[in-house]
């Protein structure tokens, strides 16, 4: 059972988290200027690196607070947790 | 007619050897703020100061008695207090938040209360919750949102062997079995 | 016969214990496992192989054995346990099996759990190196936790009669243990295993706990337990396990290793037999051979595969008589149940006992299992740590140091290394212990198996896997050690190869001539040993297996013969049979009461929401794809929520409470997965909007009150409101007195009919239903469940989330484009709306179909095709049946379906195949009941 480091509540069992996909990928200011490709982008496409991926994750069943974490998709191994206002700090994997 | 969650556990909870018990009917506000000067001013309407660190609880008395604040989140509270205050509590705290941003909801019913005493609290729990119970890592004052027997739950160290479980009403007569099947080990002890 | 020695081991020789094996009597001692009590009878078959049904003895002495499998039968039957592992207790009975043994049909009596335990420093085997290294990370004041899967500690020192310091070891052992368990913070677990390692200092071990006591086992005592433990740092001192070396015929009982027999003599003074020979690689089986010669055992030869024989040791069997003959090997044996003589240089030794010695292999599972790197050691003829980690350290004989000063001086130095990286200074140093052993030596030669007849050289004995096997592997072209593992079953029983793995590598490497330096060991995974079913579910079971939620009136239900149906986890009344009825006959009652006069049901499980803040409105306009910041204080609004996709994700009633709060409902199984979409956008799209949410499901008990007489119930139980349809308007909600007590009142309906639905706080929920019940009973008011209520709503064509959709259904393609604002500029979904895929007229509609005879009842998921007759295959499928209910208001039959293009098929016949059949139905509008909605209004 993996620890994942909540940023308000410290390690906690990942059986409290919920996942919630790729981090940094905004809402379009403006959907309706997209183009159907366009907007398919945003709503279907997402990275899959072999490697350190920013995502989004729940405190579902603690503080309720979704934050960024940096995972190594090779390892699991959370690099960096961060505020969802923050931008993604560098890691080294 | 009013009837509690575990009002059928009454019985069953204390013969426990945790010396398990319901506090029914407790008035429960959920406050969201992040207003320093907001939280500040409902926290004197209370006669507590809120807690600002994550995963504790603070006590305080004023005009509504003992009146316990749990931190929930940066910016949630959950105010807990005897019954039949949560309408005027309600009252004060939209006082005292004002024009700042921010939500109280009475949630008096979301949840039931339960006390845990004596020396095998932390073991019995130790079955269902995978948080560190240990006095070093959470002392008197700790308030944890977690998961106990897979159920959510907040927990509160309300003393060197005392601890108080908050759990969401629908899921109060599960953990109450649970609970009693986890302490069949400490019976005769 | 007896083989048990006159003096030592650590039995209690004053108490008998009686047990049987395959039906024989037998008596033992307490201290002794079913092994040694076995072999102390002279009993050496223990059962016979899976495939070729060859007879399988006792190879070690602990739990790499690959053979000893027995059904243990008292006092709950139990397959697969290892009589090496197994404790003996009075009334033991015991069968050996042949390979494969039987599951019992009854359920398990006995308790088991499991518990969460946190450290700084985990030690895993209280072993030399174990030991020093708990009482070293002890010492600096850590909170440690030392687990041992032996019943006491000791570890190799158990097997052996070496003195410490120039005392018994056990003495050295006892005090160690003894300082541990009285030191604070420490906990000391012997019979446990730690049995796998995960991230994070995450490690599983299973205690067992009263196995040993057989039928005095306390049934209040969890018999087995596995502790989730959480370490900061741990120290790995898991030992080495010796291995044997392959030739022909090696798998007959009396075959057995070195060491093994050592500790079968020392630990519970057993003799392995009369007249043994050794066949070795290095020194140690020296040891075993001396020390069993001087208990009485005629050792008649010693081959030692290395071309010199160590001098001192091969003087000190020559002063015993013992004959070393060094540079041969042992070429084959012979007998059938038992070992009957050896093959050395064309000659037959007569002997009734095998003891063989390849080498150690450093149990380096847990290691691996935490991401380690392991190194081939060359001289070692194995697989070593070949990495530091950065929590997780080795130390003692599982590095492949055999030394035993070398080994507690690794241990002490990593339980310092681990106390200081947990953040504490390290205390009073622990003297290291001396040895007055004579194999100290470390390497021997590495020798993988003897020339012979391949079809019966056994790599694995459990698996039946010979040398041919192997061969086989690789001439197919394998190389890969992982395949070859597949393709060989080798290393994949009971004992994951513990004893067998490094040889077939060896063997691999050897037909493939490339270095093992250069193979990729196969991977290392959990259990390190068996681990029951029954244990990992722990306390996981029956009224526990899952968390149930219940709502406030559940009481009520049960009291009344309600059968409840899962929602999640919610428990919630299905239907409320009478005096025989089916589900049938109760939802067709239930149904008439709703229409003709009134009915309720408990709706406390929809998810409740609320919603607060000066931009509430403009949150939830994004949220729903109808406007809800123009629903006026008073009123409440359906509506949809869909996903970026415009799939519809759940549905349900807006409330407006005030000017900046809302209170919303999702569906029952929805609630939690909806408060966190919200938070999601509240936090990290719009964290600039005013909003907050709150979660008050289980703080108000719901109660939809329903049918043409439901206004004359409420008006009794709320006489201070005004119930008329002008004064209280549909879709509008009034807080009021209900049964005295305070309730929010919404006049909303998901029948059709004229409805309301009482909301009072959960503590007044069970007395408000009693209420309604007594004022309802002039009308015959009537409880119904779930399936009375999808009836209910299916004939008004009104679908269920999850139900009628599947993440791939538009609100457009339910029906429900009235509910998709024209006018808002953006809401979730909306942009997917106008996507080509989503215009396309032959999407997928929800429809009403009408078998046309009118009693065939549609199984819900069947598919829909065109024609009267099956062409051949692909066959076309337009579609699916979603719902299928009987219905007493229609007096028939009828269905809601998905159905490609289906609105423009209103009017056909289309065919649903049931079994052998195609049932003809006709597509109809989805609304079936009140098209015009004159029953709303009461």
């Amino acid at each position: 059972m993996q620890l994942i480091p909540c940023p308000w509540c410290g390690p906690r069992e990942e059986a409290e988290f919920h996942y919630g996909g790729q981090a940094h990928v905004a809402y379009p200011q403006d959907p309706s200027a997209l183009s159907d490709e366009e907007w398919a982008q945003y709503v279907f496409f997402r990275e899959n690196p072999s490697g350190p991926f920013a995502e989004r994750w729940s405190h579902s069943a603690g503080c309720r607070r979704w934050f960024n974490a940096v995972r190594d998709t090779r390892t699991h191994d959370l690099l960096a947790v961060y505020r969802t206002d923050e931008p993604m700090p560098e890691v080294i994997s | 007619m009013t009837v509690s969650p575990l009002s059928a556990w009454t019985d069953r909870l204390a013969a426990l050897p945790v010396n398990a018990s319901e506090r029914p009917f407790l008035s429960q506000l959920t406050v969201r703020a992040s207003d320093p000067a907001a939280i500040a001013a409902m926290g004197a309407a209370l006669g507590v100061v809120f807690p600002s660190v994550p995963c504790t609880f603070t006590t305080g008395t004023g005009s509504f008695g003992e009146v316990q604040v749990l931190w929930l989140g940066p910016d949630e509270f959950l105010v807990v207090a005897a019954p039949d205050l949560q309408i005027p509590i309600e009252e004060a705290l939209r006082g005292a938040l004002g024009s700042a941003r921010g939500s109280v909801v009475d949630t008096s019913a979301q949840r039931t209360t339960v006390v845990l005493e004596g020396p095998h609290v932390r073991d019995v729990l130790a079955h269902g919750c995978s948080v560190d119970l240990h006095p070093s890592a959470a002392p008197t004052g700790t308030c944890v949102q977690t998961l106990l027997a897979r159920t959510g739950i907040i927990l509160l160290v309300t003393g060197a062997d005392r601890v108080t479980l908050l759990v969401r009403s629908s899921f109060a007569e599960y953990l109450a079995a649970w609970l009693s099947d986890a302490c069949v080990e400490y019976r005769t002890q | 016969m007896n083989f048990r020695t006159p003096t030592g081991g650590a039995i209690d020789r004053n108490t008998v214990l009686r047990f049987t094996f395959n039906g024989q009597a037998l008596t033992g001692h307490p201290g002794d496992t079913l092994a040694s009590a076995l072999l102390a009878n002279g009993v050496h078959e223990v059962g016979s192989s899976v495939k070729l049904g060859r007879p399988r003895g006792i190879v070690a002495a602990g739990s790499e054995d690959p053979t000893s499998l027995v059904q243990v039968e008292t006092p709950f039957s139990e397959p697969m346990l290892l009589a090496t592992t197994v404790e003996l207790f009075d009334g033991l009975q015991a069968r050996g099996l042949a390979g494969q043994g039987r599951l019992s049909p009854e359920p398990d009596p006995a308790r088991y759990d499991a518990k969460h335990e946190h450290c700084d420093v985990l030690v895993v085997g209280a072993g030399p190196a174990g030991l020093v290294a708990a009482l070293t990370a002890a010492r600096s004041g850590a909170r440690v936790v030392l687990v041992d899967e032996q019943n006491q500690a000791g570890g190799a020192l158990l097997g052996v009669d070496e003195y410490l310091d120039d005392r018994p070891s056990a003495e050295w052992v006892a005090d160690i243990v003894a300082e541990l368990r009285t030191t604070p913070g420490v906990l000391v677990l012997e019979r446990t295993t730690a049995f796998g390692m995960y991230q994070d200092g995450f490690v599983l071990a299973l205690q067992k706990r009263t196995d040993h006591l057989g039928f005095a086992a306390p049934a209040s005592v969890a018999r087995q337990r596995v502790w989730r433990i959480r370490t900061k740092q741990t120290v790995l001192a898991t030992g080495a396990h010796e291995r044997p070396v392959v030739f022909a015929d090696n798998d007959r009982p009396g075959i057995m290793l070195a060491s093994s027999a050592r500790t079968f003599l020392h630990r519970y003074g057993v003799l392995p037999g009369w007249r043994a020979v050794v066949f070795t690689t290095n020194d140690s089986a020296y040891c075993a051979a001396i020390d069993l010669a001087e208990s009485g055992v005629d050792i008649p030869l010693i081959v030692d595969a290395r071309l010199e024989a160590p001098a001192r040791l091969a003087t000190e069997c020559a002063a015993r008589g013992i004959e070393v003959r060094a540079g041969h090997v042992v070429t084959g044996t012979e007998g059938s149940a038992r070992v009957t003589g050896v093959h050395v240089a064309g000659q037959t030794v007569p002997c009734d006992t095998l003891l063989v010695s390849g080498g150690w292999n450093p149990v380096v599972n847990l290691f691996s299992q935490a991401r380690g790197k392991l190194r081939y050691d060359s001289e070692l003829g194995a697989f070593v740590p070949g990495e530091e980690l950065a929590s997780v350290r080795v130390a003692g004989s599982a590095t492949g140091e055999l030394d035993l000063n070398a080994c507690a001086r690794q241990g002490r130095d990593a339980g310092a290394a681990a106390a200081v990286a947990a953040g504490f200074t390290p205390g009073g140093q622990v003297p290291l212990p001396v040895s007055d052993s004579r194999c100290t030596q470390r390497t021997g030669l590495v020798l993988w198996r003897v020339p012979g007849d391949e079809d019966v050289s056994f790599v694995d004995l459990q698996r039946d896997a010979t040398v041919t096997d192997v061969l086989r592997a690789t001439g197919a072209g394998l190389r890969s050690l992982e395949h070859i593992k597949r393709y060989t079953t080798i290393g994949t029983a009971h004992d994951q190869g513990k004893t067998s793995g490094m040889i077939a590598a060896g063997i691999v490497a050897e037909a493939l001539g490339v270095e093992l330096a250069d193979q990729r060991p196969t991977t290392f995974r959990p259990p390190y040993t068996s681990v029951s079913f029954a244990a990992l579910a722990g306390r996981n079971r029956g009224e526990l297996h899952d968390p149930v939620r219940v709502t406030a009136i559940h009481p009520w239900h049960v009291a009344h013969g309600a059968l409840f149906e899962n929602v999640g986890q919610w428990k919630r009344p299905w239907y409320y049979p009478r005096d025989g009825e089916d589900l049938h006959a109760a939802v067709l009652r239930e149904c008439r009461a709703a229409r003709e006069s009134v009915g309720m049901m408990d709706g406390s499980t929809l998810g409740k929401i609320d919603v607060q803040g000066g931009d509430a409105g403009k949150f939830l306009d994004m949220l729903y794809t109808n406007m809800m910041s123009t629903v006026k204080v008073g009123r409440i609004r359906y509506g949809v929520m869909c996903g970026v996709d415009g799939m519809v994700i759940d549905d349900g009633t807006v409330i407006r409470v005030g000017e900046e709060r809302f209170l919303v409902t999702t569906t029952t199984g929805n609630a939690a997965r909806i408060l966190d979409w919200m938070e999601e956008w509240l936090q990290t799209e719009w964290p600039h909007l005013d909003v907050h949410c709150t979660s008050v499901t289980e703080h108000w008990a719901t109660i939809p009150l329903v049918g043409p007489k439901s206004r004359d119930v409420l008006a009794a139980v709320a006489p201070s409101l005004d119930v008329s349809n002008e004064a209280f308007e549909f879709m509008t909600w009034q807080d009021a007195v209900v049964a005295g007590v305070p309730a929010r009142v919404c006049r909303i309906s998901f029948s059709g009919e004229l409805a309301y639905e009482i909301n009072v706080t959960a503590w007044h929920g069970l007395a408000v239903w009693e209420a309604l019940m007594e004022a309802g009973s002039p009308y015959g008011i009537t409880p119904y469940g779930t399936e009375t209520m999808h009836v209910l709503r299916a004939e008004k064509g009104y679908p269920i989330i999850g139900q009628e959709t599947d993440a791939t259904v538009t609100p457009q393609d339910l029906g429900m484009a009235w509910a998709v604002s024209k006018k808002k500029p953006d809401f979730i979904g909306k942009r997917s709306f106008a996507r080509v895929e989503n215009l396309r007229t032959d999407r997928k509609q929800l429809v009403g179909l009408l078998p046309v005879d009118p009693t065939v009842l549609l199984p819900e998921g069947s598919q829909i095709v065109e024609t009267d007759r099956l062409p051949e295959p692909p066959v076309r499928m337009l579609g699916h049946v979603t719902s299928s209910y009987p219905s007493a208001a229609l007096g028939r039959t009828f269905a809601l379906a998905l159905v490609r293009s289906g609105r423009e098929r209103i009017g056909e016949t289309l065919y649903v195949p049931v079994e052998d059949e195609l049932v003809p139905v006709t597509v109809t509008d989805s609304v079936l009941y009140d098209k015009e909605g004159a029953r709303r209004d009461g």
